[in-house]
């Protein structure tokens, strides 16, 4: 649930699949090349763009390739020559897909790609988790978390500036949960051609591997003279993508009503309790904060959207004050110490002198649903926390049969 | 890696800015070994132009005139299949520095 303010945008509503969300924003942003493979639940975003390429509703270039690894080395290879690329994938597409993110993100290519969050095999599975896109966490991605259709759209457009701007040059994952978005109608709200055409504007690399009167090299081998100078470079592009992906947010914001940050933080302000989720388990969590305000719990929500960069001090900034907080990851990590998130935001708190106790709960693996009465029993187990001083087990698996 | 320029002053991600610099790079710096030739012993068969891995052989109108240490990486190669005893052998790069 996105804020709307009413009278900003002249965009329409329209009923759609957060798939057919996503392939609409392709469809506007018109990339000049589209190179991707078919998986669960993704395939609707290929077979939809792949239709407007047939009916000519884009110029795009659309390649088909043999498998995922293929779809992100074409991307590489266009955007290296100067086009504006644009991909998609899920779960064993992401796999197979790994050592090309990390040439993209290496590159400095501004590669835009859709995840829709599945789980990664074994033993195989199709529905959501985030195993696939949390396992990629450090592949030098920048990582948009979507909570419904809504987002996706917001993100996807929002995501092409972020990753084109001059100070980032990086690539951008748009993550929205398999199923429980990528297929569900909702009502969202849609900007004019127009309007889309306007925020993304025209991509115009400095460097482009086509460029016959400059000619380029990229790629080459980097030992160890220079290497790790590199990487320092592409640390230094993402700390420079805090204040881009706000100023982007804020663009979008005054152009849509729809305000975005690296995080929603709601009803925080006097919270003594709080979840932290992304995507869609923060609506049904925004749902039992409501119930449970009702019932005099003074319960908060806080939603991280970007994961990517980290947003660690903003998130320390708004943690802090509270007596308990239970980190939600929808990915095992198989650590033993708690799930990726989890690890990431306790490790965010350890330098504040007043913090709350803390506790991750690890659920929803496989597609495994999670309705309003697991989220009230994380709530219990917080309010307990508080209760006795101390967190008796801080990592759990939530809805999990014994 | 002192005297190297740091990471704000260098082209991002790797990228090489200037067209044909590999003239500039020398890769005969790998070396370890070199081949010596001897132009008494050498019957100009050429065999060692045609198998040399990095054209480091060099050759003017059809004759062998010696090797490119420039860019002779020191593989010993062109030794191994010289078919004429003495007219290449592999020296080690410090003696043949030193000699
Ligand atoms: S292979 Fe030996 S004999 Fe033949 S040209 Fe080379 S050095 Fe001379
Ligand atoms: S040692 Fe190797 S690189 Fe050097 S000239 Fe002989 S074959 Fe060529």
């Amino acid at each position: 649930m996105t804020q709307v303010q009413a009278g900003v945008s002249q965009g329409r509503r329209v009923a759609l699949t957060g798939n057919e969300a996503v392939a609409l924003a392709m469809k506007q942003v018109e990339p000049d090349v589209v190179a991707a493979y078919p998986i669960t639940p993704q395939t609707d975003i290929v077979q939809y763009f792949s239709s407007f390429v047939a009916d000519g509703q884009v110029r795009t270039e659309f390649m088909t390739v043999e498998s995922e690894h293929s779809a992100l080395s074409a991307c590489v290879g266009a955007s290296a020559a100067g086009a504006r690329c644009m991909t998609a994938t899920s779960a064993n597409g992401l796999a197979l897909m790994w050592e090309v993110l990390y040439i993209a993100a290496g590159l400095r290519l501004p590669i835009v790609m859709a995840v829709v969050n599945r789980a990664l095999s074994g033993p195989i599975n199709i529905h959501c988790d985030h195993s696939d896109s949390m396992g990629a966490r450090d592949s030098g991605w920048i990582q948009l978390y979507s909570e419904d259709a809504q987002e996706a759209y917001d993100n996807l457009l929002q995501a092409v500036r972020i990753a084109e701007h001059p100070e980032v040059l990086l690539p951008v994952m748009v993550c929205l949960d398999g199923f429980i978005i990528s297929h569900s109608l909702e009502n969202l709200e849609v900007l004019p051609d127009e309007q889309v055409r306007a925020f993304v504007g025209t991509y115009r690399p400095d460097v482009w591997l086509l460029d016959a009167a400059r000619p380029v090299t990229m790629g080459p081998l980097d030992l160890q003279d220079f290497y790790f100078e590199h990487k320092r470079q592409e640390a230094e592009a993402m700390a420079r993508a805090v204040p881009v992906i706000e100023e982007v947010a804020a663009e979008f914001g005054r152009a849509t009503g729809r305000r975005y940050g690296f995080f929603e933080a709601y009803r925080m302000d006097d919270a003594e309790v709080a979840v932290l989720a992304l995507n869609s388990t923060a609506g049904t969590a925004r749902y039992v904060v409501d119930r449970l305000r009702r019932r005099g719990v003074r319960a908060g929500l806080l939603k991280l959207r970007v994961f990517r960069p980290f947003p660690q001090r903003a998130l320390a900034d708004a943690l802090e004050g509270l007596a308990a907080l239970a980190v939600m990851d929808r990915a095992e990590g198989l650590s033993t110490a708690g799930g990726p998130v989890f690890v990431e935001v306790r490790s965010a708190l350890y330098d504040r002198a007043r913090r709350p106790l803390t506790m991750n709960h690890i659920y929803g693996l496989g597609g495994r649903d999670v309705g309003p009465d697991q989220i009230e029993k994380v709530f219990d187990d917080l309010l307990q926390a508080v209760e006795c001083g101390e967190v008796r087990r801080p990592v759990s698996h939530l809805g999990v049969r014994e | 890696m002192k005297g190297k320029p740091g990471w704000k002053d260098i082209p991002r991600g790797g990228m090489i800015l200037e067209a044909g610099n590999a003239a500039t790079y020398h890769t005969g710096d790998w070396r370890s070994q070199r081949p010596v030739w001897d132009p008494e012993a050498c019957t100009h068969c050429l065999f060692c132009w045609i198998y040399c891995p990095d054209s480091a052989v060099r050759v003017v109108e059809g004759r062998m005139t010696g090797i490119d240490l420039d860019y002779c990486k020191g593989c010993g190669i062109c030794v191994n299949q010289c078919p004429k005893a003495g007219a290449l052998k592999m020296v080690p790069e410090d003696t043949a520095a030193a000699g």
